[in-house]
């Protein structure tokens, strides 16, 4: 049994390297800016290249969507036991309030299942307040299996369909 | 006339050039729009920076779901002449293959035209239509200015 507090710090390191790396990531200049166990804060900062409404200043639906989607998948990065390849299976995003011209967007995103195959999420996209929404998404990933998950005693505590 | 609606009377007479232009995150995307039997297809290069994952490589999801969020509204805009400045309410995004390193497309259908709210369907492929990477149910507000259905010039879609 590995340590949470180790497991956390691993995959803190080895994720954030593998995020760093993303060239939409870069080209959007999502930051992440915080993570703990099954948990993700990331930060997208207003940019003009990002507006999708010209004389409103507001940014595309597709900028925050690139935001909750990364943000939910490195939430469930810190829920594995060990790094393995995840694949968004679906992500539903309600677009609650326009975000505000000028001001950066926070998402913060929970994993709060995860099961042998599945990683299920929970994001919410805020100025800065989180319960001030300015989206929700709900989303499930697909998780390659491990090797812990390989165990027999990891195998029996799996039930369900997911 | 806002410079806006301006583009769009330009989209709507078939010239999509100016408003994807003016949008700065299509433009940021390297968006294109291209027509097909009178339905919009929305084409997405493929460019470096829009790799989610460099490692398989894969594109990003969220361009996907952006070219499908954009696809939606384009045929909208071209379909309903009466349709002004749609909101987004809500997208649901099914993932259902790895977008490759190569050109996307994407295609809508409307599915619902009601009075205020519109519901849209779209896929997005890659080299075999048949063979879609990511679909997507797209709900829209539809903003004041828009009449539902009165002043039609395509399609069969009715007020509900």
């Amino acid at each position: 049994m590995v340590d949470e507090t180790e497991r956390v710090a691993r995959m803190r390191q080895i994720s954030r390297a593998f995020m760093e790396h993303v060239p939409h990531h870069r080209a959007l200049g999502i930051e992440w800016v915080h993570a703990e166990a099954a948990v993700s804060v990331m930060r997208l900062p207003y940019q003009d290249k990002l507006v999708g409404h010209p004389e409103t200043g507001v940014l595309h639906g597709g900028a925050i969507s690139a935001l909750l989607d990364a943000c939910s998948g490195a939430a469930v990065f810190m829920a594995l036991p060990e790094i393995t390849r995840i694949a968004t299976l679906d992500l539903r995003i309600d677009y609650l309030r326009p975000a505000t011209a000028k001001r950066a967007v926070l998402a913060r995103a929970h994993c709060y299942r995860l099961s042998r195959s599945i990683g299920f999420t929970r994001c919410v996209a805020y100025h800065d307040d989180v319960d001030d929404p300015i989206a929700m998404a709900v989303g499930t990933f697909m998780r390659s299996p491990t090797v812990s998950d390989t165990a027999p005693s990891a195998a029996a505590e799996e039930g369900g369909s997911a | 006339m806002s410079a806006l609606l301006g583009h769009i009377a330009r989209f709507r007479a078939g010239d999509a050039a100016p408003l994807l232009e003016y949008i700065p995150y299509t433009r940021f995307l390297g968006m294109s729009v291209g027509l097909e039997n009178d339905a919009i297809v929305g084409q997405l290069p493929f460019a470096e920076h829009l790799v989610g994952n460099p490692l398989l490589p894969a594109l990003h999801g969220g361009t996907v779901a952006a070219l499908l969020e954009s696809t939606a509204v384009f045929q909208l805009l071209w379909q309903h002449a009466s349709v002004v400045l749609p909101k987004t309410i809500n997208i649901t995004v099914q993932y259902l293959r790895t977008g490759r390193t190569e050109n996307t497309y994407a295609q809508a259908t409307i599915t619902k035209l009601g009075r205020r709210v519109v519901a849209v369907h779209a896929r997005a492929w890659q080299q075999e239509r048949e063979r879609p990477i990511a679909t997507a149910v797209v709900h829209f507000l539809l903003g004041r200015g828009s009449a539902g259905g009165q002043t039609e010039r395509r399609g069969e879609g009715e007020p509900s």
